[in-house]
């Protein structure tokens, strides 16, 4: 990791802390807008196109574990996002026996540099579903709001996918997709059976180039360990580095914000750090302050924010910061498919992540639940690295004989190593990512206890499903049984219970957690109005999942771009306007 | 921070993490070779890599048993080598120090071996002959035959063996076992044909103008105003 040491000023028009997608399109949006702008990062400089940085394509015998993750990287050895559930010398902590499980990447470009990269507009109803089934609240905005930003996004950033005209899942300007791979189509005979529509994945991978900036998927199926052509979506190489060699951008990396700091008006007139280099507290000047550190940890940076103007923090006074905190729900089942069993060999590797999906599809008034799901499907002929060839202790059995005989479970040998190459690929599943009614009791808060290796002191989680999610994932499971069997699968495992509810993954697991800055236009009911600008300190704006009043069944990525961008163009305004 | 500050602290010696890990900031070299995993590593994450190849977990006899139950489990055949040839026991020493929770169950399984080679043969392990060793290993090598009692031997030879195989198809020749033929650029246009024609499948219909065409990979793409790509 290169330390980014640049020509530094001590006064900046905006200090931006945080380089994932929120931070990152602020970065672009207002360094475009003229203003000198610096961006506060807690972990270091990443660039995937440097040999030093490039996990890409490197095979599994260049990692002594073989790609097995790490605390560090929890999702591989070669995966980049440096960070984990449990970082060393960052704790958090949980209440009452309750849940939440915090992931975080510490790098320019954050959660952005290994995420999935679906990328879903939220629908129409998405902003409205107090109204329509009565639970939680509505977003203060629209689609109509937000389209033509996520229009913006679609132009400046690229998605592939395929128009289908379906009302709460917008089209936009799509990339052409890529063509399914072979358990995608055998699922999609199954889900077909079960009338429940599959159609192209949409995701942020250049199939096409967009500029000559970037380079055009050469089909890895590694995304997840960052794009030395740029050709998927990652914040620092689509927009800090270059509104950094555009604009008046400096990055402080290694830079752990402890607070917003204000003058005596309770206006924001900077931030306050701790090098993790020298371990020293460093304060920097601006006029305007954008978090955009994760929904998490800019809601901990306000709590932190303490002053005379703000004793409680900034943003206290509304009475929910921290609260409605909620994530995705997620379940998976998994299958074998008899057919793939000693399937012909081809480069199935594709783009990294699934080239079809299945968009939510029911109607939740016919249902015990009130909110929807879409599902997510994986298989095929993986990069055999850690783990391949494993669990023949329970798979060996699905393997038959010339004679139509099962082969026992376990064993060695020359038999047992062919079996594995007969069973390759011949795996296949699916998950489910649904939506989560957010609760007032639900949250983060500081912990008077405990503060981290710099001092600042961290968050206290408490976290409970309701019946509305448990529901959501006995449904899911009931679907997986329904499309796996009728796709030919023989399914795998035991069909999770009430006893785990259903295979719900814990509170943070599926890491889309957001609204603990909630809008609201009305400032005792959220910490920003609809343009992300905190009720309590005009001149401080969050742009990434906090402000999200309800987390659709969509990854939320997109929806932070969007927003992010139509906050800038706000913050361009209100400065321009004097305003701020 | 000004770039003076900066630039002092950059060249107090060491710098970053390593700082504060003690560690050095230069991926550690052995034999001249590069150690540890490669690629935009952290200074906390090479000093752990360089802390671990340097320890050594497994004891000589040990070591040995290793190696004579990893060619038991992937054994060479005419097409692929025995896993002992491929590093295997190296890869699986690893493993016991990277994810220490393996150790005792390991060394405890490996413990077991004597015991058992003493109760049937009235040898240690290393002193067993093939057969004696397959009788041995058979107790616990089948999840389903296994007795009650043996049912904690079966779990350690199941983590033995997925470690084996996690060891051998990690590597060039596990690959080409396998038949994997990806981890290079390429343009994906599809299921082969012929693949797809054997399974009665087909691409949906509905999509096939809206694919990517491979021979318009390089054109840069331009939208109408309702988001038709035109060009």
């Amino acid at each position: 990791m290169a330390l980014q040491i640049k020509e530094t000023q001590d006064s900046y028009d905006v200090i931006i802390v945080g380089s994932g997608a929120g931070g990152g399109m602020a970065s672009k949006i207002l360094s475009e807008a003229g203003l000198s702008v610096a961006v506060v990062e807690a972990g270091g400089d990443f660039d995937p196109a440097k040999e030093e940085d490039r996990t890409q394509l490197r095979p599994p015998w260049e990692s002594p574990r073989r790609g097995a993750g790490t605390k560090i990287r929890p999702f591989g050895d070669f995966d980049q996002a440096i960070g984990g559930w449990e970082i060393e010398g960052e704790p958090y902590t949980r209440k009452d026996g309750t849940q939440f499980d915090w992931f975080r990447s510490r790098m320019v470009g954050g959660r952005t540099n290994h995420w999935g990269r679906i990328s879903l507009r939220f629908g129409p109803n998405d902003f409205k579903r107090a109204s329509i089934d009565g639970m939680g609240h509505d977003w203060p905005i629209g689609y109509e709001d937000l389209k033509p930003y996520y229009d913006k996004v679609d132009k400046l950033i690229g998605v592939f996918g395929s128009k289908e005209g379906i009302f709460n899942e917008p089209d936009g300007f799509f990339l052409p997709p890529p063509k399914p791979r072979l358990h995608e189509l055998f699922i999609k005979r199954g889900a077909d059976k079960a009338g429940i529509p599959m159609i192209p994945g949409r995701l942020s991978m250049l199939t096409r180039p967009i500029n000559a900036e970037r380079g055009v998927c050469f089909f890895c199926n590694q995304c997840n360990r960052a794009c030395q052509a740029y050709a998927d979506f990652s914040s620092g190489t689509c927009l800090i580095h270059p509104a950094m060699k555009k604009g008046k951008v400096d990055l402080f990396t290694y830079s752990m914000v402890r607070k917003v700091t204000t003058d005596e008006t309770g206006k924001a007139n900077g931030v306050s750090f701790v090098s993790k280099l020298d371990r020293k507290e460093y304060k920097l000047k601006s006029r305007v302050v954008v978090l955009g550190a994760s929904a998490c940890e800019s809601a901990r940076i306000l709590m932190n924010s303490k002053s005379k103007a703000h004793p409680d923090g900034i943003g206290a006074d509304s009475g929910v910061l921290g609260r409605y905190l909620h994530d995705s729900t997620g379940a998976d089942r998994m299958g074998i498919l008899p057919e793939l069993i000693d399937r012909d060999r081809y480069n199935e590797d594709g783009v990294g992540g699934m080239h079809m999906y299945t968009p939510w599809w029911k109607d939740n008034k016919k249902l015990d639940f009130a909110r929807g799901y879409h599902i997510e499907y994986w298989g095929g002929m993986g990069q055999p690295a850690y783990g391949a060839g494993g669990g023949m202790d329970s798979l060996r059995k699905y393997l038959k004989d010339e004679f139509g005989n099962p082969s026992p479970n376990g064993g060695y040998g020359v038999g047992l190593k062919k079996d594995i190459r007969r069973i390759y690929g011949a795996t296949l599943g699916m998950s489910g990512r649904g939506e989560s009614i957010p609760q007032y009791s639900n949250y983060c808060e500081i912990d008077p206890n405990v503060v981290d290796a710099y001092g600042i002191p961290v968050l206290r989680f408490h976290y409970k499903w309701t019946d509305q999610e448990i529901k959501q994932a006995k449904h899911m499971q009931d679907t997986f049984e329904e499309i796996l069997t009728n796709a030919g699968a023989t399914l795998l495992g035991t069909k999770p219970g009430p006893e785990s509810n259903y295979g719900l993954a814990a509170p943070g697991q599926i890491i889309h957690e957001v609204g603990t800055t909630r809008m609201s236009n009305d400032p005792k009911s959220g910490v920003v109005n609809s343009n992300c600008q905190v009720h309590a300190c005009k001149n401080l704006f969050v742009v990434d999942a906090g402000p999200f009043v309800s987390q659709a069944d969509k990854n939320p990525t997109w929806t932070i771009l969007a927003l992010s961008w139509r906050t800038s163009d706000y913050i361009v305004e209100q400065l321009k306007q004097k305003n701020i | 921070m000004n770039r003076r500050e900066n630039l002092k602290l950059l060249f107090a010696g060491s710098i970053g993490a390593g700082l504060l890990l003690g560690c050095e900031p230069e991926q550690v070299k052995l034999k001249g070779e590069v150690i540890g995993t490669a690629g935009g590593r952290t200074e906390e994450e090479k000093a752990r890599d360089a802390k671990l190849l340097a320890e050594r977990f497994f004891t000589d006899d040990e070591l040995k048993k290793i190696s004579t139950l990893v060619d038991l489990i992937l054994p060479a055949d005419e097409q692929s080598p025995a896993a002992t040839a491929l590093g295997v026991p190296d890869f699986i020493e690893f493993m016991m120090k990277d994810q220490p929770d393996m150790q005792t169950p390991m060394r405890g399984g490996l413990m077991w071996l004597d015991f058992e080679a003493q109760e049937l043969f009235g040898k240690v392990f290393s002193e067993l002959e093939a057969t004696q060793v397959k009788a041995i290993i058979d107790l616990v090598a089948w999840p389903e035959k296994a007795t009650e009692d043996y049912q904690g031997g079966v779990r350690w030879f199941n983590m033995l063996r997925n470690l084996t195989c996690s060891g051998y198809f990690s590597t060039q020749e596990g690959w080409n076992y396998m038949g994997y033929q990806g981890n290079v650029p390429n343009v994906w246009d599809g299921v082969p044909v012929a693949v797809l024609t054997k399974h009665g499948l087909a691409n949906p219909e509905k999509y096939a103008g809206v694919y990517l065409k491979p021979e318009e990979r390089s054109k840069v793409a331009v939208w109408d105003e309702a988001g038709n790509l035109i060009g």
